[in-house]
């Protein structure tokens, strides 16, 4: 089953392969006059067209580029001479850590909510939950971030400043993961721990509440069916208590859909992060593009969007996986 | 005579639609002040230029980093420009980002997926696995490597802005499309005569699109999100152009020494239209199509 769903996304990586292929053949202009340089001549022009392969059919560029995503060569960053696979693996960590964190935030905060939401329909907390699902998608999730930036570091002090995923006076630990938080429980430094998770907890928060809406919204629903289901009236009537008839029958079966949503979430997030790390300083993958972008330095753009929609695709076939895994239903189907 | 017929039959039709519109808002008194708020947004993006206090561009160094005041109701930024005025001006520029995209992808998505529904076999698979590639990628990173690779203008943002909406608009048309292609009044108009691309204009295509009205409305909200989340990156629109997020990007740096007016407007003018075109748009859902109400 795990093997036949794995192949359904080699079409989607095949295309997303296609399409960051043809991004960089639409780069308005030459590309071998953009790759060289503003101040370049025109024989070495030629000479990078030549270099790149762009005298070539655009079939056989196409079997150049595939060939070197295959040798995992993603190119040079122009801007500072150094591979994009490099950078990018580098900094991968710090976004991972950071949108996962986020996505616990949001689930801790928006599962309960649902459910709270769920058993007391049209109740002062339902009103609250549609009010925060639905202001949570209305806000910018860069504004988000600085306003908690304004009221617990400038007003109250209590967030350390946002640069960053440690205060200078500390170094990072070393590493294992690449999560400073697991790392620096593993090296055994509290303070380190505490350091990082601080520097961690406003951009946290603003990706978990720009991601809460989905899943609040999606578990109330769910829940609302499933708890007007049949089988939950027969656990009613046969004297359960109303905690274990939510917790135990309800809730696992009101868990699918939930799951279906977090592929939508993760794309929510994946890009939410992009902005995030731009207003904390972040030194993670997106605050890489964006440095790139604006330089028009496209190599580390293109490894930036691969990198993205390989992992994109990549959660989707595990979300998918662990649907099988919970619900045996649907390996049944398959 | 059959003019005369059709005409009274269809201002009944809009009296009724009218009616229901009347109902709708008095059972939701939230779509009300939705529409109320759209109003106001509208009338800021036409009228915004010739209502403002102060010159959106015109700076004044000696009034730099003001906070709100009577004079500036919304402070002033680090070169002395009354926020307020930018703010109102910006209107203008975001409205027309969102109402542009949104209509672009109405008309890519919408056709691509009602022809896809209708005639199904390849034009369905071709549009199909277009919308799924788009899909494979996040969507805000796609747009971000759209803009990047056509160049930083606004035009692109709006067409960034489509692309990545395309899927969503393909899916519904194209699901609405197919469950009418065996309608009996597809095949009686089948019948009589008409040949696919008539059906599909005069018979198809009207009873489509409300429903994509209602996504449009849907979708203004994520458009303007994502479209002032480019330029908060620094894509597409350059200062000093007021637009909503690069107001906010360039306000940035003074939220963390506490002059926190500077970007704390625009966004709040960002949320509030985005807030007011969900609501509108879960309103118009209500309207159109009842059972989808959550």
């Amino acid at each position: 089953m795990i093997l036949k769903r794995a192949a359904m996304a080699i079409p989607s990586l095949i295309g997303v392969v296609i399409v960051t292929f043809l991004l960089t053949r639409a780069l308005p202009g030459d590309p071998a006059a953009y790759f060289a340089g503003p101040a370049a001549t025109p024989q070495a022009i030629q000479e990078v067209r030549v270099k790149l392969g762009l005298d070539k059919p655009l079939i056989e560029q196409f079997g150049r580029y595939v060939v070197d995503l295959g040798h995992g060569n993603l190119g040079n960053s122009l801007t500072t001479g150094q591979p994009v696979l490099t950078e990018l693996r580098t900094r991968l960590p710090a976004s991972a850590e950071l949108t996962l964190l986020g996505l616990l935030v949001s689930i801790v905060i928006a599962v309960p909510l649902g459910i709270l939401a769920s058993t007391r329909p049209n109740s002062m907390i339902d009103h609250a939950c549609r009010l925060i699902a639905t202001l949570g998608v209305s806000l910018p999730v860069f504004f988000t971030g600085l306003i908690l930036v304004y009221v617990f570091y400038y007003l109250l002090g209590w967030a350390p400043a946002p640069l960053g995923r440690l205060d200078v006076f500390f170094d990072p630990p070393p590493q294992v993961t690449g999560f400073y938080l697991v790392d620096s429980l593993i090296a055994r430094q509290p303070e380190l721990f505490l350091a990082s998770l601080k520097q961690l907890i406003l951009p946290a928060l603003t990706l978990g509440i720009f991601s809460l809406a989905p899943i609040a919204r999606m578990t109330r629903a769910s829940m609302l069916a499933v708890l007007s289901s049949d089988f939950v009236r027969t656990a009613r009537a046969s004297g359960l208590s109303s905690y274990t008839v939510i917790v135990t029958y309800a809730f696992r079966n009101a868990m699918l859909p939930v799951i279906t949503t977090l592929g939508m979430v993760f794309s929510f997030l994946l890009g939410a992060n992009v902005l995030v790390e731009k207003v904390f300083a972040w030194p993670g993958i997106g605050s890489y593009a964006v440095e790139a972008l604006l330089a028009s330095d496209f190599a580390p753009v293109q490894g930036f969007v691969l990198t993205m929609a390989v992992m994109y695709v990549a959660l989707n076939l595990m979300i998918d996986v662990l649907y099988g895994l919970i619900d045996p239903r649907v390996r049944l189907e398959a | 005579m059959t003019d005369i017929a059709a005409a009274p039959r269809r201002v009944s039709a809009s009296t009724a639609l009218f009616r229901h519109a009347r109902y709708v808002i008095a059972e939701n008194p939230v779509t009300g002040f939705a529409f109320a708020l759209f109003v106001l947004i509208v009338l800021a993006a036409i009228l915004g230029p010739s209502i403002v206090p102060y010159n959106p561009l015109a700076s004044d160094t000696a009034q730099a980093l003001k906070p709100p005041s009577a004079h500036h109701w919304f402070g002033t930024d680090q070169l002395g420009r009354d926020v307020f005025s930018r703010v109102i001006v910006a209107t203008r520029l975001d409205f027309f980002i969102a109402v542009a995209s949104v209509a672009l992808v109405f008309l890519m998505g919408g056709l691509a997926g009602v022809a896809a529904g209708f005639f199904g076999g390849w034009t369905d698979r071709i549009v199909g696995r277009i919308a799924d590639t788009i899909m494979a990628f996040p969507l805000f990173v796609l747009a971000m490597g759209i803009v990047a690779a056509l160049g930083n203008t606004v035009q692109n943002i709006v067409l960034a802005t489509a692309i990545v909406n395309f899927p969503l608009y393909a899916r519904i048309a194209r699901a609405e499309a197919n469950v009418r292609r065996e309608a009996g009044f597809v095949e009686a108009a089948r019948l009589s005569g008409n040949s696919d691309w008539r059906i599909l204009a005069f018979q198809i295509l009207p009873n489509v699109f409300p429903i994509l009205v209602v996504q449009m409305s849907l979708t203004m909200g994520y458009a303007i999100l994502n479209a002032a989340g480019l330029s908060f990156i620094g894509l597409g629109v350059r200062p000093p152009t007021p637009e909503w997020g690069i107001m906010v990007a360039e306000g940035a740096a003074f939220m963390v020494s506490g002059e926190w007016w500077n970007a704390f407007f625009p966004g709040l003018a960002l949320m509030v239209a985005v807030f007011c075109f969900n609501l509108l748009g879960d309103g118009l859902r209500d309207m159109v199509d009842p059972r989808r109400r959550t």
